[in-house]
């Protein structure tokens, strides 16, 4: 008798654990294919903001400096930002993902960076504002090493600097 | 059987180009069979002993000579040194005179043997060299220093057989330049740090205060230039190993990176980049000099000088992707070298002048290559998750580059370590460091 009920409750133990982990599965995938559009990351994890509603980094495409219209929205919003605190500078930092070579990836990270920049300037924020530093990929956000994780690591940040 | 092995020994004097030795080792080909020597421990006197335990607390020197010297020979994959156990003679006698039958019986076609005393704070240590074979002494030499230098007098003795069987010089005495790296992927700390060739005597010359890469030898001095981000400013700088005094070289108002000396050691070259362009300079560490090497919109870095300055490889994007290219030193005519499929970069000069040593991807993976410096030849030495950053030992034979593990979405399982290969595909061995590391870069011979 409390043999075949603890069996009837182990049953279920296991089956329900299956029907979870079968959900997990699912949404986990979900979430990173709604988390890239090509290779650039869409998602907000590692979002920070300078202000309400302003997320502080874009995102870059593999070997890449361009400005998605997602990244243009997001600088648009930090130079409104900027225009309404004159008083703040800012540092943007770039970076890039593990799968290069040091140097060309300070190179690339020091690109991006101006890449940035260059958005804020065209509209209205003075040049002597923004200063850029390049990290290369000595600074990475998530530290696993598949496309996800790269995708966060391919940024460029806008940091006060004051 | 002796007639035989008489025969066999006038062929060989018949086809070998140095007839006065029988052995010789051909160190262009991958040497899957090793020559077997052995190493007799350096003999010391009871009274040197009681010094040596005096001046280093180590009893026997004589023996841990032997052990640096068997080490060398060892990973340099061109000698199997042989197991003391079975050596028959005793080193006293065997250094005086061996017994050729005794060391033919084991097999070893080459012995050393040596004798060393301290007195008067000297560490005096000579040894010799055999052909087991031919059955006479090839080479003897001694040397005198401060008994510190014990490890030293073991990797020139190693310089020393090496070049003796090989005809070329050897890179035993040499010391590495590495970043040493130590925490997470997302706040790795970073120190510039120096050891032997074999990994003794490594020390740490930063703190870990500010984030320091790639730091490379003058190969004519005790020099070094690296990056360093110094308050946040990412600036090349010198420094001298000896004194520790610290300068920055590349003031300008942007970011100053990927330095390297030319083979004189009078200039840097490195990249500078500004307004989201990276081009390259040079700067004269005489007169402060600096000079655009290349004005182009694409980004160029990675420079690396021919042995004879006269030319320049680096890293360009300009076609569109990283690709190899070279020019003039004074940065005329550029031309692409690297045409196989993927991207190629950190290309390297070899100081013998005749290839370039660079890192490839391609699908996904990671090797370490060498090409003809027109970049015809090319050649893959080994595949990997990551490597990259291959620098030549000084005698053109050996890469040591660094190599990267994959990590799981948490992070965990990365390492960066050292690892060096023969220019021959052959040898790949991880190359020992305290700490993790990465950014190796060998240094000259240090006597020479």
């Amino acid at each position: 008798m409390n043999f075949s009920k603890s069996f009837r409750n182990t049953f279920l133990i296991i089956l329900l654990s299956l029907i979870v982990s079968a959900c997990a599965t699912k949404k986990t995938t979900t979430t990173v294919e709604g988390q890239m559009q090509g290779d650039v990351y869409t998602g907000t994890d590692t979002v920070k903001y300078l202000a309400d509603g302003v997320p502080d980094r874009v995102f870059f495409a593999t070997n890449e400096s361009i400005l998605t219209t997602k990244s243009r929205d997001t600088l648009r919003k930090q130079a409104n930002w900027l225009r309404e605190n004159s008083s703040i500078n800012v540092v943007v930092e770039g970076h890039a993902d593990e799968r290069g070579t040091r140097e060309y990836n300070l190179a690339l990270g020091e690109r991006r960076a101006n890449a940035a920049k260059d958005y804020l300037i065209t509209y209205g924020i003075s040049a002597d504002r923004i200063s850029v530093i390049s990290y290369g990929k000595e600074r990475p956000v998530d530290s696993g090493s598949n496309p996800l994780s790269w995708s966060k690591n391919r940024r460029s940040v806008t940091v006060k600097a004051n | 059987m002796i007639r035989i092995i008489n025969l066999f020994f006038i062929i060989f004097f018949l086809l070998s180009a140095k007839a006065y030795s029988l052995i010789e080792i051909d160190i262009t080909r991958g040497n899957l069979d090793p020559l077997p020597i052995a190493v007799s421990p350096l003999f010391q006197d009871d009274s040197s002993k009681r010094n040596s335990i005096n001046e280093l607390k180590i009893e026997n020197v004589g023996s841990e000579i032997s052990l640096v010297v068997e080490n060398n020979l060892k990973i340099s994959g061109l000698f199997n040194p042989l197991s003391k156990e079975a050596f028959l003679q005793k080193p006293d006698i065997a250094h005086l005179k061996p017994r050729f039958e005794d060391w033919a019986l084991i097999k070893a076609q080459a012995l050393i043997t040596g004798k060393v005393t301290i007195e008067d704070k000297k560490l005096k240590v000579e040894f010799r060299l055999w052909d087991i074979l031919a059955g006479r002494e090839m080479m003897a030499l001694a040397f005198t220093t401060v008994p510190s230098n014990w490890r030293r007098v073991g990797h020139i003795i190693s310089d020393k057989v090496y070049e003796r069987l090989t005809g070329e010089k050897g890179y035993f005495d040499t010391r590495i330049i590495y970043v040493s790296e130590e925490g997470p992927k997302t706040a790795r700390v970073k120190k510039l740090a120096i050891m032997d060739q074999d990994g003794f005597n490594t020390k740490y010359l930063t703190l870990g205060n500010e984030l320091v890469l790639t730091p490379r030898f003058n190969p004519t001095s005790q020099m070094v230039t690296y990056l360093s981000y110094f308050k946040n400013l990412p600036r090349v700088y010198l420094l001298d190993i000896e004194t520790g005094t610290q300068e920055v070289v590349g003031d300008f108002p942007g970011m100053t990176f990927a330095p390297r000396f030319s083979p004189d050691g009078k200039k840097i070259i490195m990249s500078f980049a500004k307004d989201g362009n990276s081009d390259i300079y040079t700067m004269d560490l005489e007169n402060r000099i600096v000079e655009r090497i290349t004005n182009h919109p694409s980004i160029d870095t990675s420079p690396s000088y021919s042995p004879d300055n006269r030319f320049i490889t680096f890293n360009s994007d300009r076609s569109g992707f990283q690709q190899i290219y070279v020019m003039k030193s004074d940065g005329s005519n550029v031309k692409r070298i690297s045409f196989g499929k993927g991207l190629y970069g950190t290309p390297v000069w070899s100081p013998r002048g005749d290839l370039i040593a660079f890192t490839k991807l391609h699908k996904g993976k990671f090797y370490i290559g060498v090409m003809r410096t027109d970049g015809s030849g090319e050649r893959l030495l080994t595949e990997n998750y990551y490597q990259e950053a291959p620098s030549w030992s000084p005698n053109g034979r050996v890469l040591i580059f660094y190599r990267e593990t994959k990590s799981n979405d948490k992070g965990e399982g990365f390492s960066a370590k050292l690892w060096s290969i023969d220019l021959t595909g052959y040898n790949e061995r991880q190359v020992q460091t305290e700490t993790d590391a990465s950014d190796p870069s060998w240094s000259s011979l240090l006597s020479n």
